[in-house]
């Protein structure tokens, strides 16, 4: 087998390597997979890859790509070499990202409150007010625990110096963390010994740590707190994520509803079985605000339950994430959160976001004028790579049409400046290359915060490209967080070995 | 002693979670089911028809076709039918809704929809049959070597069946699976069967010979019972105990009593497990296995198979007109109230 010895992208001679320290030298903690590859015949590769693919196919893990014609279920194609991240590294986004969630909630309590923040000045009120996911019906309600964000999945990219940063956060209705757990079903299989010997922290609890969030959110007027009944709400089958629904809802042993199986009664969600209506007090809710209720927001919504918002006010059904946490992801937001976290928690961000122009401020919007080719713009209130323009990817005419854009509509957007994100080996068509990668980690926040160690590491698998959003035809790979102390340990006898 | 007895319905209380699941669930379970067994079935008769073809001359051959068409309750056009064509209908077209690769994606959506309640073997397998069967294109003559087509599509289904029972835990859904793949094979056998006799009129109690021999194979054969039948009454075909066997025998799998004994049984079941033992479908399943039960041969050949065939099939409908209206669409109002 062939391994580049750096695998740093030719546009990029600064992205951070995953893998080599410099030419030739892998990183402690990849030598032993280094060392796996030099012994493996690339036929070998092939074929453990064509399994892997075939596994996805046929237990249908899949995805379903909008606006394309025969794409209804694709495969979310799986990259099989792992990325690996030491037990420090991983101790120090875990701080980082319980820390920032923290501040998230506790700007969402307050501004759906007393709105201190906005009072004070730190974050503009027209900003808030102005957002498309602010929803004014919720002021002054009271959720579960004070929390609003109970699952939230965070994008993080490795700058050049090595360091981790926020890119976005996902606060809504984050989703991929099936593909974590298949990614990691499919490498055991593939690379059992290897696994073993690295010493991998466990990732599969996820469902069951979520299943404790849930309940431990039961809305308090529910007649059974111990045991409260819980459902997964999914858009239904065309969703593109409804792999993921069916999968977690399994996997936690809860059913997955769709509106159509609930219903509202004086103020109190039941859904329809076969033994007669049995009430609902926490729902899962894989459905954007807009939809969950038609007589509250979007009358044409068909995928939610009338009455359910009135359920909701009343404090008859948690729904998590809470309504209205879309405020707080807004791309324009984002850029306060250092300055939220300092508000609220006296203490300086652990992870550091990356900078960003407000397209409001006239300075800033000027520099992104003339520099778009330099520049990733992004639509505020978007998600899954949609409304973007890649700078130095993009033709005269397409930065044009975001220039009219963004002097037309200045809110709606924000600018950052194109980053290098690191670079990973990983398996094309049986040779080894480098691509981009970020890393997405799941946090649960209920009763307690827990993060399951890793995420989903997201790959852009056209060469050079840096979008790695699985609406836009990347793939994934799994993340090896090395157990602290022994792993550690292991790792360094693994590197003597490889020696 | 009383308190010896656990109370009834003790280990479905103190096992599982509440009663009921959702009814959506409930409804996709028994329609995945039904068409998985009308694909198994379609694909069977199909076979077993164009095995026979290859035996009939061109005359015989013409009004088997028809016959087909008619057991599978499938619209005929007039004039003059294309072997190539007709086949061509019955299994790859997704116009015909009954198709067996129309069957197989609707079983396949219908578990889509459902997949958290099946055991993830169920969706692989059913997944990698439907994968299979799409993938199969009809070439020119492909007809005379469909058999392992039609072979993979009937193992495909038995092998399913086998995966449910061995990985699905055995409470309401499955009840339901149950359900939806014998009230389907009742109609499909009450039909084929009675579509057979009413066709063919061979004296009941004499030995069949001939060309007409083979008519009467394909009937048993379409109904998976040759080898069973034989091990019975030996080779001998006489139609009247051909009709004993395939409509009043307990044993064979295939046999429209043994299928209205599992709806009955599994609608059992599920009156227990919903605490809805007294309503509509239960009793309409009651009197019909009742009816099986209790019939001589002589009886029903009397007023003609066909008549009696037929009014199982309309009590098969009017039972599956109940589990829906009792199970899957109830009215709100009504258990509001209650």
């Amino acid at each position: 087998m062939k391994v580049p010895s750096s695998i740093a992208s030719p546009q990029f001679e600064t992205a951070y390597d995953e893998m080599f320290e410099s030419p030739g030298v892998p990183r402690e903690h990849y030598q032993a997979l280094h060392k796996t590859l030099l012994g493996l015949r690339p036929e070998e590769l092939r074929k453990s890859q064509q399994a892997a693919d075939l596994t996805f196919l046929h237990e249908g893990i899949t995805f379903t790509v909008y606006g394309s014609k025969e794409g209804t279920e694709k495969i979310f194609p799986n990259d099989l070499l792992p990325r690996i991240i030491p037990a420090l590294e991983w101790a120090k986004i875990e701080k980082g990202l319980t820390q920032r969630l923290t501040a998230l909630n506790l700007f969402l309590r307050d501004i759906y409150h007393e709105g201190r923040i906005l009072s004070e000045g730190i974050v503009p009120r027209e900003l808030v007010y102005s957002c498309k996911h602010f929803r004014r019906e919720i002021r002054g309600l009271n959720v579960p625990r004070d929390i609003y964000v109970n699952v939230c999945g965070t994008d993080l990219v490795r700058l050049p110096d090595g360091s981790f940063a926020v890119l976005e956060d996902n606060l809504r209705v984050p989703s991929g963390v099936s593909y974590m757990l298949a990614n990691r079903k499919v490498l055991k299989r593939v690379f059992p010994e290897m696994f073993r010997d690295y010493g991998v922290s466990p990732i599969d609890h996820y469902p069951q740590a979520l299943l404790a969030t849930l309940r431990s959110l039961a809305p308090e007027n529910c007649p059974h707190r111990e045991d409260p009944t819980t459902v997964l709400l999914t858009p239904g089958v065309s969703n593109s994520a409804y792999f993921e629904h069916t999968f977690l809802a399994q996997q936690m042993g809860i059913e997955l509803v769709e509106g159509r199986d609930l219903l509202v009664h004086d103020n109190v969600v039941y859904m329809r079985t076969t033994a007669g209506l049995r009430r609902v007090d926490v729902i899962y809710r894989r459905v954007d605000d807009d939809f969950l209720d038609p007589l509250c927001f979007r009358p044409d919504s068909i995928l939610g339950v009338p009455g359910l918002f009135n359920a909701y006010r009343a404090g008859n059904v948690t729904l998590a994430n809470a309504i209205g946490t879309g405020v707080a992801d807004d791309k324009a937001v984002y850029a306060y959160v250092p300055e939220i976290i300092k508000f609220y928690l006296s203490e300086e961000a652990i992870l550091p976001n990356v900078p960003t122009y407000l397209m409001t401020n006239d300075a800033h919007r000027s520099h992104v004028l003339e520099n778009l080719e330099k520049m990733v713009v992004k639509a505020v209130g978007e998600s899954g790579g949609y409304g973007m323009l890649i700078g130095p990817h993009s033709t005269a005419q397409q930065r044009e049409a975001f220039r009219a854009q963004i002097l037309a509509e200045p809110r709606n957007y924000i600018a950052q400046p194109t980053l290098a994100l690191s670079s990973a080996p990983c398996l094309i068509d049986g040779e080894v290359e480098s691509r981009h990668i970020d890393l997405r980690p799941y946090i649960l926040m209920g009763e307690k915060v827990t993060l399951v160690p890793g995420g989903l590491t997201r790959v852009a698998l056209r060469k050079g490209s840096l979008v790695v959003n699985s609406s836009q035809g990347s793939g994934s790979k799994d993340t090896w967080v090395l157990r602290e102390g022994n792993g550690e340990d292991r790792v360094a006898k693994l590197a003597e070995l490889a020696r | 002693m009383g308190t010896m007895r656990p109370p009834r319905n003790y280990f479905m209380k103190s096992f599982g979670r509440e009663a009921g699941m959702l009814s959506r669930v409930a409804d996709s379970l028994y329609w995945m089911s039904r068409y998985f067994e009308r694909a198994e079935h379609t694909a069977r008769l199909v076979d077993t028809e164009l095995q026979l073809w290859l035996d009939q001359s061109p005359e015989t051959g013409a009004g088997r076709w028809r016959f087909l068409l008619e057991a599978l309750r499938a619209p005929a056009e007039p004039g003059p039918i294309d072997p190539t064509k007709l086949v061509n209908t019955l299994v790859f077209s997704r116009k015909n809704t009954s198709s067996v690769v129309s069957c197989i994606a609707a079983a396949r959506e219908n578990l889509r929809h459902v997949r958290e309640q099946c055991s993830s073997e169920m969706w692989e397998h059913l997944n990698r049959l439907y994968l299979g069967v799409i993938e199969e294109k009809p070439e020119e003559g492909w007809i005379l070597r469909s058999h392992r087509f039609f072979r993979s599509v009937v193992e495909g289904s038995h092998l399913f069946k086998g995966i449910v029972d061995a990985t699905m835990s055995h409470g309401e859904g499955w009840q339901y699976l149950q359900l939806g793949r014998y009230v389907e094979r009742t109609d499909a056998l009450a039909s084929l069967t009675g579509t057979h006799f009413r066709r063919m009129a061979h004296p009941l109690e004499q030995t069949v010979e001939g060309a007409e021999y083979l008519d009467w194979v394909g009937l048993l054969r379409g109904c998976g019972a040759f080898e069973a039948y034989c091990k019975v009454h030996t080779a001998e075909i006489r139609p009247l105990r051909v009709a004993e066997f395939l409509i009043l025998s307990p044993d064979l799998p295939h046999s429209v009593r043994f299928a209205v004994d599992r709806v009955n049984a599994a609608l059992h079941v599920i009156g227990d497990l919903t605490e809805r033992r007294a309503k509509l479908p239960t009793r309409i399943a009651g009197r019909l296995r009742a009816q099986l039960s209790f019939s001589q041969i002589e009886e029903i050949m009397e007023q003609g198979a066909y008549t009696y065939l037929e009014n199982v099939r309309s009590e098969c409908a009017e039972i599956h007109a109940a589990v829906h209206k009792i199970y899957f669409e109830y009215p709100v109002e009504s258990e509001l109230a209650s």
